[in-house]
């Protein structure tokens, strides 16, 4: 055969394997997701139905409508729990943010004493299990008595996600050039300036994405907010699932859907910010 | 429109002292290049001129005020990068005015001062680009153009050419000279190369180990270089350098061949010395320049040669001495030829073979 055929039917072959089994790893990924959505759509007795209905018979709204409804009708406090979650997630990562930029510009701008043991331990504090802190971190609470309040869960946010944004916009701010700075300077700006007008525009990008990063973390707790949360007043999305289970049943069809309430803003976040994820901001000033 | 003073400068990181108390004046619209080996202090030089590094000890005065704890934007000089050091995320244009904008200028003024300076480096088409769409060419022009809006006091260059390919760097050598013939401003400029220092300054600063080793106009320093170091770092190809002893008004190598003390140098008998002799003066009789003046002989086994077009590179040893010359007019040379050299003792020179100072009188 000439062998310029049988290595086109060769490249052919292996661009089909390649998008089978990038076809299959979707799957695996999305499944679950868009399971997640198809229940949230489709009668109880559809959910539970074995085998399994994959296709759908009948798509309708109840679940959502119910779970909106009023209390006895299988009705949560949706709205309450999204208002909490959105403070406590927004409001930590700011925090968290501003005191990545401020740790993560020291780290890769200044040298200091300690500084490399500095940094091992905020990375360390990443290695504690988060749960094996919630009995600790629920006495501490309890006994000055921010438990169950937005204060609490900022606090606990602001201090799981700061050893990550450090890291994260150490690493940013070490791709910004020095010189980038030191130019600003005397152009005739301050340090301060230099900074702002300067080095956080070229570096915002990276982060953007610490940004995501540490408000994905917050949002989607679980494990430490079932146990610092009590009530309605700082009850976050995920520990509302909950309330779908009562002592003899499960509510499936109305925690799928509260699932997809709390996947929406996740992804108009991620799909809003990553535009500004543009790489490749930073190079071009410098050298090429 | 200042002159620059450093008075007793230094710079210690910790006990590791990196400038030992450098003395220099530099005039008003004089074009100065610190040039020097990697490591020597020219670069920390400029730095601390400039207010990027802290000064140690001494004084750095520009104009008639002391800056040594000014911070740059208070110094009013403007400084070009090794590596440009342009704002990636603004346009040509922004990276221009920013300086002026930072000041709090007038829109309408600082447009103009960003147009002239377009204007002067031919940068007006490429106004809406963003850095990484630019040539390394054009980002240095913007690099340059950024510090020529603001009219400094003192423009400071950090090796702006070394990341620029050998044709292109040649070109920009020449816009930087046109440059301060149009501007008229202080400009001091470092650089490891010495055919730009040579090419584009009023007075050149050979710096070593953060001291001055000579200072003075290219052509002086090239042929009345005060020592070893001097001689060997200025000049293409280096002064040939070849040791032996002082007898009877000669100075004898080691392989028996033997030189006259060239004139105006004082040795004593039994000297040794060090015996130097650029390319350009040691040619094979009948391939020297005209006119073919000389003033002593020499024979030299040709190992090696490298034709330039006008001039051949040769190759030879003279007492286990590596030795160039120069042979004009070319012809073919077989390696392992005996020639006969012309020495234009003139313009030799004899250094103490330990110190490495000129022994000249």
């Amino acid at each position: 055969m000439d062998s310029n055929l049988s290595h086109r039917l060769k490249a052919r072959a292996l661009k089909l394997a390649h998008l089978a089994t990038l076809f299959v790893a979707m799957s695996i990924i999305c499944l679950p997701g868009l399971w997640i959505v198809l229940n949230s759509f489709r009668p109880t007795v559809e959910i539970m139905a074995k085998p399994p209905v994959w296709i759908p018979n009948e798509l309708n709204l109840d679940h959502y409508r119910s779970m909106f409804g009023g209390i006895g009708e299988g009705g949560v406090p949706v709205l309450t729990y999204f208002m909490n979650s959105l403070v406590i997630s927004v409001t930590s990562t700011v925090i968290a943010l501003l005191v990545g930029m401020a740790g993560g510009y020291a780290f890769a701008r200044y040298k200091f004493k300690g500084k490399a043991a500095l940094f091992v331990g905020l990375m360390v504090t990443r290695a504690v299990p988060g749960v094996a802190l919630s009995l600790p971190l629920f006495i501490v609470y309890a006994r000055i008595g921010i438990i169950d309040t937005h204060f609490g869960m900022i606090l606990t946010y602001v201090a799981m996600n700061v050893p990550f944004t450090v890291w994260l916009i150490d690493g940013f701010f070490r791709q910004v050039p020095k010189e980038l700075a030191e130019a600003a300077e005397i152009d005739g700006c301050t340090r301060w300036q230099a900074f702002w007008r300067v080095e956080f525009p070229v570096a915002k990008a990276g982060i953007a994405s610490a940004g995501i990063f540490a408000f994905l973390t917050s949002w989607n707790e679980y494990a430490l907010a079932s146990q610092l949360t009590r009530s309605v007043t700082s009850k976050t999305m995920p520990v509302g699932l909950l309330d779908f289970t009562s002592e003899f049943t499960l509510n499936w069809g109305g925690m799928c859907a509260l699932a997809v309430l709390m996947i929406i803003p996740a992804l108009v976040l991620t799909f809003l910010v990553q535009k500004h994820l543009i790489a490749g901001l930073t190079f071009g000033g410098v050298k090429g | 429109m200042a002159e620059v003073h450093l008075e007793k400068v230094v710079k210690k990181y910790g006990s590791f002292q990196v400038v030992h108390g450098i003395d220099l004046e530099i005039a008003h619209n004089e074009f100065v290049v610190f040039v020097g080996p990697s490591g020597c202090g020219k670069s920390t030089t400029l730095r601390m001129i400039a207010g990027l590094e802290s000064i140690s000890g001494g004084n750095i005065r520009i104009g008639d005020r002391v800056v040594n704890d000014l911070p740059p934007r208070s110094r009013n000089i403007s400084m070009v990068f090794q590596n440009y050091a342009l704002y990636p995320h603004m346009t040509v244009r922004e990276n221009l005015g920013f300086s002026l904008k930072i000041a709090n200028k007038p829109q309408a003024e600082i447009e103009a001062a960003v147009n002239e300076a377009a204007e002067i480096l031919s940068l007006t088409p490429l106004m809406d680009r963003r850095p990484a769409e630019l040539s390394g060419g054009q980002r240095q022009r913007v690099a340059m153009g950024r510090a020529i809006v603001r009219h400094p006091d003192v423009f400071l260059f950090d090796e702006p050419l070394s990341n620029l390919d050998a044709k292109l760097r040649n070109q920009m050598r020449v816009e930087i000279k046109k440059l301060h013939a149009k501007i008229k401003t202080t400009i001091i400029y470092v650089t490891h190369d010495q055919v730009e220092a040579m090419t584009l300054a009023d007075r050149i600063v050979i710096m070593r180990n953060g001291h001055i080793e000579q200072q003075g106009t290219p052509l002086d320093v090239f042929t009345n270089p005060v020592n070893t170091f001097v001689a060997t770092f200025i000049g293409s190809p280096p002064m040939n350098l070849i040791d032996g002893t002082v007898e009877a008004g000669h100075v004898v190598f080691s392989d028996g061949s033997r030189l006259p003390v060239p004139p105006r140098y004082a040795a004593s008998e039994g000297q040794k010395v060090q015996f130097g002799v650029r390319a350009d003066n040691i040619m094979p009789i009948g391939h020297a320049l005209p006119p073919e003046e000389h003033m002593a002989e020499l024979d030299m086994t040709v190992s090696l040669s490298e034709p330039l077009g006008t001039e051949t590179i040769l190759f030879g040893e003279i007492s286990g001495t590596e030795v160039q010359a120069k042979m004009f007019n070319p012809r073919p040379v077989v390696p392992g030829e005996r020639m006969r050299f012309q020495v234009t003792l003139d313009k030799c020179h004899l250094f103490d073979a330990e110190s490495g100072h000129n022994l000249r009188v």
